[in-house]
């Protein structure tokens, strides 16, 4: 039996090895391979939901004109994504870049569904109507050539996407609000159903039952963790008198970021990169910072405001180092929570990508592609399964840390001191 | 030359909190075999200084990455 098992696992790991050692071989012959490009890539958010190859999950873009508040919706198949999930046509001016909706910034640009060719990264792409009114010569000419001016106007640039800093840090706000279900809000609606789910059917059973056998299968798995977060969390950090108040809390966002973090590290499903993204983490944090200001005492406040039992004139240093600390805090949450997960990701797409960079290594040195993947693949390999079990560990670890010290956060704000004095 | 000079400065963060870490754990390892029965205790605590460490040396890296992009 454990043969079969055994037998199985190594024929999936090899069936693995070898698709992406194909796609070594085979494609990515134009140019060289860019690791650190296509991981920043594939933890980016996304319109649609990449399985493998080619093969993938429409969603929904629902996106609203703040100009003429006009909405549209529709599916992201509409684009027609071709490799590198950048879009062969535009609606309505959107364009899919690299996985992202964008705006072309030209109003000239027509309205409805057009072909396009869309070239460039970042800042500088450039959009051009492919084939409009039967121009395909045109279309051929500025295939060819896209570095001299065409002087027809077919050429178009975007707008930067408006991120989580609303346009502080000199990206600019969008003319469109998307309120489109990406990648990421998919996972996260996932999420929520299936640990709805879980414990909507946990509680059910316990009402049913009252404390007696048999125990359900989820009951089994998660009591013991949440009786560790209730005993070993709640009850010391926070307080014997307030910790049932924050428990639900607490145990949310714990099941909440591990859940995140555990379907990011399912290899085949598009590894969803949701806890790493930092929008997520903001919010989260957010969270924490209202609910520890909010249910802060007269104890709480005046240790920030007026530091009792120091000097005057340390004072005067201490209150704005406390105040700029309020905030700080639920700072270090959401900074570490998107950096240890985005950066898991990263190290393990580097290391599958290091079976490309040997690839075209091996054409160099005259090796040959196949051999060079094979050396690739082989470090790829161990490197990879390695991270992998350090990621684990960390998924565990980083929604153990945010709930513990969001607990200790709390357990600060509604401490009211008598044990002190 | 920006390029460089972050690249400096995230990896002086990341001695920094290497440091860190390992005096942590080093310290942590010492209490366990002083006191075996306060493991988990010690455990629990080593962890949550670890990750304030960890903030520390991160928070210098998302700058350095800011100040790159």
């Amino acid at each position: 039996m454990n043969d079969i098992i055994n037998m199985r696992i190594f024929l999936i790991l090899f069936l693995c090895w070898f698709g992406t050692f194909n796609t070594a071989v085979a494609g990515d012959n134009n140019g060289k391979f860019d690791v650190a490009e296509t991981a920043l890539h594939h933890i980016a958010d996304a319109n649609h939901w990449f399985l493998f190859g080619n093969v993938y999950i429409p969603l929904p873009c629902i996106l609203y004109d703040r100009e003429t508040g006009d909405w549209s919706v529709f599916m992201s198949s509409k684009f027609e994504v071709e490799e590198k999930g950048t879009g062969t046509k535009a609606i309505d001016r959107y364009v899919l870049n690299h996985g992202m909706i964008q705006r072309v910034k030209e109003k000239s640009f027509p309205m409805g569904v057009q072909d396009i060719k869309l070239e460039g990264h970042g800042e500088k792409v450039h959009v051009a109507l492919a084939g409009a009114g039967g121009h395909d010569h045109s279309h051929d000419h500025s295939h060819d050539g896209h570095d001299h001016d065409h002087g027809h106007g077919e050429h178009f640039t975007v707008e930067n996407r408006s991120i989580w800093d609303g346009g502080m840090l000199g990206g600019g706000m969008s003319s469109y609000y998307d309120f489109s279900i990406t990648k990421n809000v998919a996972t996260m609606m996932i999420a929520f159903l299936f640990l709805g789910f879980v414990f909507f059917s946990m509680a059910r059973a316990y009402k049913k039952w009252n404390n007696q056998g048999p125990k359900t299968f989820w009951q089994r798995l998660l009591e013991p963790v949440f009786i560790f977060l209730r005993d070993d969390i709640c009850k010391p950090v926070i307080g014997e008198q307030h910790y049932m108040k924050f428990l639900p809390y607490i145990a949310a966002l714990f099941f909440f970021i591990l859940f995140l973090n555990l379907i990011g590290q399912i290899p085949f499903i598009g590894n969803p990169n949701v806890s790493g993204s930092i929008s997520v983490t903001i919010v989260l944090a957010i969270f924490t910072l209202i609910i520890t200001n909010i249910n802060g005492t007269g104890h709480y406040w005046e240790h920030i405001l007026w530091m009792p039992g120091v000097p005057a004139w340390v004072k005067v240093i201490l209150t704005p180092i406390e105040i700029l600390g309020v905030f700080l805090k639920p700072f270090t949450l959401l900074v570490r929570l998107f950096a240890n997960i985005t950066a898991g990701h990263i190290i393990i797409l580097s290391f599958i990508g290091l079976i490309f960079v040997f690839a075209d290594i091996g054409v160099e040195t005259g090796m040959g592609r196949g051999a060079g993947a094979m050396i690739g693949g082989v470090l790829a390999f161990a490197l990879g399964l390695f991270m992998s079990a350090i990621e684990l560990l960390v998924a565990f670890l980083q929604a153990y840390i945010f709930a513990v010290l969001s607990a200790s956060y709390i357990g600060a704000a509604v401490d009211t001191g008598h044990d002190h004095h | 030359m920006v390029g460089s000079m972050t690249a400096v400065g995230a990896g002086l963060a990341v001695i920094g909190a290497g440091i860190g870490l390992g005096m942590i754990g080093g310290k942590a390892m010492e209490g366990i075999a002083r006191q075996p029965e306060a493991a988990g205790d010690i455990r629990g605590n080593m962890l949550i200084m670890a990750a304030l460490v960890e903030g520390a040396a991160l928070i210098a890296i998302i700058l350095s990455v800011f100040i790159l992009g």
